[in-house]
């Protein structure tokens, strides 16, 4: 079978978008739901999880030649484990704060199973540039949909963005945003919202491309 | 017409290969953390002697100066007995005034919440058995609910004038001048309830050898 060949472009923008991890592939919705109830733990959380995978994905890249199909996983997982291990720490070390809010969520990194499917399905079969650029595209997926949940949990859970006051003192925030349904809440409605944008453009692709053949249906 | 050939085998891996990849991806493991826990772990520990200091200034409400004091064999010493592991002995902060008077003593606590191990910081004066000031050093409570015990302030500012042995009650059924008294937390009962037993089983357990170090200086 023949490898479907990939510009470098395609690599770097396929995880940001077309196959976002969180938002497309439904991958790595362990942190997506715990620590995203504000956007300073979100973005902690992101750059974490971007380290360990452009670290690992430069790492397993770089040895493929020399790790034996027998052992692969649990080099990849050392790997990861590594990379993991340093990010906690220099975490703990720069921002204590923020550290201590994701709680046990930095280490549970090494499972995230964005990681070890990229590095299987990734960068173990490609060159060191085309895997960092893949990782790169796809530690931005992960941090845009991070975001995304971040600040709608921030602003309607605890009625601030970033720490900043948003509403006025009479507004009540909606703490069940805060807490881990709200986590489910928020993903369900993005969802939802980039479903409901999918069909429209599909509808709209399909009107461009048979308006006659559209205008009879709607007619009978 | 021949019979279609089979597939060829997969290649045989020596294991000798096996482990020495496995060994050389562990040793270079151990090599990078060991280099980067040199580097974080003085920074790690100067935040965390920072934060109790910061913590200490807060319950005792500024004082001049502290001293720590170390929990060994039922009593508080200034310098550890020879043997002692500084790493695991307890210990209690004593604060002092700008005139050089006790101001009390900060007393680190932890036990179980709701969700997890609350620990705190209080500060406690042990001639007249008044709380001095309270502050959660660690906590996991219910964001929103939970964590009232540590953001909300009419509870926090409680532990500044209470006196120990500290009783939980619901606001409606205080009464009025019991300084005992301590108005839990409406959707956070089991955590407010959890800081009041801290506070009261630490006071048990030290509120003896704080007295006596009191009464001998």
């Amino acid at each position: 079978m023949t490898r479907q060949a990939t510009t470098p472009n395609q690599d770097l923008l396929r995880g940001i978008w077309r196959e976002n991890p969180v938002l497309i592939q439904l991958l790595g919705l362990c942190p997506a739901l715990a620590v995203t109830n504000s956007v300073a733990n979100s973005v902690a959380m992101s750059a974490a999880t971007m380290f360990v995978l452009l670290g690992s994905s430069f790492l397993v890249s770089l040895l493929k030649r020399f790790v034996p199909g027998e052992v692969r996983i649990s080099t990849y997982v050392l790997i990861i484990a590594t990379f993991v291990t340093l990010a906690d720490m220099t975490l703990e070390a720069l921002v204590p704060t923020i550290h201590k809010a994701l709680g046990a969520f930095v280490g549970l990194i090494v499972v995230n199973c964005i990681i070890l499917a990229r590095q299987e399905a990734f960068a173990s079969r490609r060159p060191v540039g085309r895997a960092m650029l893949d990782a790169l595209g796809t530690g931005a997926g992960f941090t845009i949909a991070m975001l995304m949940m971040g600040t709608i949990r921030e602003v309607l859970g605890n009625g601030t963005l970033l720490g900043y006051q948003v509403f006025g003192a009479a507004f009540e925030p909606w703490v069940v945003f805060a807490l881990p349904p709200g986590g489910f809440l928020t993903l369900g409605f993005i969802l939802l919202f980039l479903s409901w944008i999918q069909r429209r453009r599909a509808e709209q692709a399909r009107v461009r491309e048979w308006p006659e053949g559209v205008g009879e249906r709607r007619a009978a | 017409m021949s019979a279609p050939r089979a597939p060829d085998p997969p290649a045989h891996v020596p294991a000798g290969k096996l482990l020495r990849t496995l060994a050389s991806a562990g040793a270079m493991a151990g090599l990078l953390i060991v280099v980067v826990w040199g580097w974080a772990s003085p920074i790690i520990a100067h935040n965390k002697a920072l934060a109790l200091q910061a913590a200490i200034q807060e319950v005792l409400k500024q004082p001049e100066r502290c001293d720590t004091l170390y929990v060994v064999r039922g009593a508080l010493s200034v310098t550890p007995p020879s043997g002692t592991d500084l790493k695991t002995v307890e210990r209690v902060y004593l604060g002092y005034g700008p005139d050089g008077r006790r101001v009390g003593f900060a007393v680190v606590a932890g036990e179980p919440g709701f969700q997890d191990v609350v620990r705190l910081i209080f500060g406690y004066d042990a001639a007249t058995h008044q709380l001095i000031g309270m502050k959660v050093l660690e906590s996991k409570e219910t964001p929103g609910l939970g964590d009232k015990i540590e953001k909300d302030s009419s509870f926090v500012g409680q532990f500044r004038t209470a006196l120990a042995p500290l009783v939980g009650v619901k606001p409606e059924r205080r009464q009025p001048g019991d300084r005992h008294q301590v108005d839990m937390i409406t959707g956070a009962t089991i955590s407010s309830r959890a800081v009041i037993r801290i506070i009261n089983n630490a006071l048990a357990r030290l509120g003896p050898m704080l007295e006596a170090y009191s009464e001998a200086q």
